[in-house]
């Protein structure tokens, strides 16, 4: 069983094609409700969240004496991760058709992505 | 060509998918499969070449790879993993043709597993043409026109998505099968079209046949890969016509004794087949209409209402401008040329970096007897197209209308 990292990103500060009126935003809900309890169902779910914008960030860096605070975002882009979920899935296949529900359900682009490792390091 | 070559090109792709299965990894795979036709060069130089060579290739292999292994600290992380891998992924096959033998799907699941959408298109070509078709990283190279080390690079960045990603070693099961298939279907023509375009790589040409005649027999009930094959071989068929001392000749002037008359049946009688079956689509619809071509005595005895019938049926299961444009050639045969330019002048600004569409339009205008609107047609084409054949052949239309013009110019009114 391997693990992948679905990603999906806003761009300067907006998700693409993210739910306005409040009645999108109820279907909204349902569908990733819908797809959450069936990723839980099924062993796929690990974890999930929502990020707040990059400008909420804060980047902490080794210096000479102490560790040096800036505000972030760490890189400087046009594109910063919204949210994501770590699935459970037997391989690229079976983490791809997941990729398609949850691109279904939230109708933004995903990024499907591999761990090379998870869990805690081991000495 | 060699005997080992020969038997070199049949069984590579064959002993590398088979110890794929074996061993879950490409890379040692690939190396085994080489070691052990270092081996069957020496070997078999002095005692001839053994009745089964393909098995002998892989049982030579496996017992490298196992060696291998159990050298190297690479080898001994893959052994531990390998059992779980070994038989979850493929726990009835091996057993039923016992584990050296090679089976029949190997080069199925890796055919899918090279072509998998989630690699970069020239990446699947890449692996495809250097897994399956036995090519040398060098030749594979040659044919996308960049360096040995290069070819190398991106090779080694592709497999590693393989592996890390973990892209099955599998045939798709019916629901993906269709968008998958189409993707093996797409880099097979792609194969295929790259030997067509450039005679510096025209032995690609044969490979994309290899290829697709193996899925074919590996994939008998799907009518696509047979469309596509039957697509190559009518194509094939009409090469030998195609150009004459290194211009080019239009389907209207061929000498059609040239064409391969072996080609063509194999490829007519695919096409017939594939009616038989009732479920077309664009390869077998773009095979049909190959097949209508190849009928015909004459440019003149061809049946262009089948033609344009079959285009009216491709534009509707594949409505891209190129296959608008085929089927506007085809109106201006059936309806005249009139009738044709409203179609083209409908996809015009979509293909308007297309050599062909202006060259279409030139010829149409031409035989509207719209002299000059058909040369700046033929001109622009020139200036778009890519080979010198290509070029030659629209100067020779430009030529053509001056002399038209001298003619109707030195008639009296």
């Amino acid at each position: 069983m391997a693990q992948y990292l679905l990603s999906t990103f806003e761009v300067q500060g907006e998700v693409p094609g993210a739910p306005q009126r409040p009645e999108e935003m109820k279907a909204f809900m349902e569908r990733v409700v819908a797809l959450e309890d069936e990723m839980e169902a099924t062993g796929t779910f690990v974890f999930g969240g929502a990020l707040h914008g990059p400008d909420a960030s804060t980047v902490l860096r080794a210096g000479d004496r102490d560790v040096i605070m800036t505000d972030g975002p760490f890189v400087e882009a046009k594109e910063h991760i919204a949210g994501f979920y770590i699935i459970n899935a037997e391989d690229l296949d079976a983490a791809l058709a997941w990729g398609r529900k949850v691109v279904d359900a939230i109708r933004h682009p995903i990024e499907v992505r591999p761990f090379r490792a998870t869990g805690r390091v081991q000495a | 060509m060699s005997a080992v070559e020969r038997v070199f090109r049949e069984a590579y792709g064959q002993a590398v998918a088979t110890l794929i299965r074996i061993f879950g990894d490409i890379a040692l795979a690939e190396d085994a499969v080489q070691d052990a036709f270092v081996v069957a060069g020496e070997r078999w130089r002095r005692d001839g070449i053994p009745p089964n060579p393909a098995g002998w290739i892989v049982t030579t292999a496996r017992h490298r790879a196992i060696d291998d292994l159990r050298r190297s600290a690479r080898g001994r992380e893959l052994h531990e993993q390998l059992g779980a891998v070994d038989t979850a992924s493929q726990p009835s096959d091996a057993g039923a043709s016992g584990e050296d033998g090679p089976v029949k799907d190997d080069r199925l699941r890796l055919i899918f597993t090279c072509c998998h959408p989630a690699l970069k298109r020239e990446d699947r070509v890449a692996l495809t043409l250097r897994l399956l078709g036995g090519l040398s990283v060098e030749e594979v190279a040659r044919s996308f026109l960049v360096s040995g080390s290069a070819m190398a690079k991106r090779l080694v960045r592709a497999r590693y998505k393989i592996k890390a990603a973990k892209i099955p070693y599998r045939v798709p099961g019916e629901t993906d099968l269709p968008s998958r298939l189409g993707s093996v279907l797409s880099v097979l023509y792609l194969i295929y079209n790259t030997g067509l375009d450039d005679p510096e790589r025209a032995s690609l040409r044969g490979e994309a046949i290899r290829l697709a005649r193996a899925l074919v027999e590996l994939m008998p009930d799907e009518s696509e890969a047979a469309g596509l094959l039957a697509l190559m071989l009518l194509s094939e068929s009409r090469l030998p016509a195609r150009t004459a001392e290194g211009d080019l000749v239009l389907l209207r002037d061929q000498d059609r004794t040239k064409w391969d008359r072996t080609m063509i049946e194999e490829g007519q009688g695919i096409v017939r087949a594939c009616i038989r079956r009732g479920r077309p689509g664009p390869y077998q619809l773009q095979a049909a209409i190959q097949a209508v071509h190849c009928d015909a005595e004459s440019f003149e005895a061809t049946d262009w209402p089948q033609i344009l019938a079959l285009y009216d049926h491709l534009l509707s299961v594949m409505p891209t401008p190129v296959v608008a444009l085929n089927r506007a050639i085809a109106i201006a045969e059936v309806d005249g040329p009139d009738r044709a330019l409203t179609p083209i002048d409908a996809i015009a600004k979509e293909l308007d970096t297309y050599h062909l569409l202006h060259a279409a339009r030139g010829t149409i205008l031409r035989r509207l007897g719209r002299r000059q609107d058909a040369r700046d047609a033929f001109e622009r084409a020139a200036q778009l197209a890519a080979t010198e054949p290509d070029r030659r052949f629209l100067a020779r239309q430009i030529e053509m209308l001056g002399e038209d013009e001298a003619h109707i110019r030195s008639t009296p009114r």
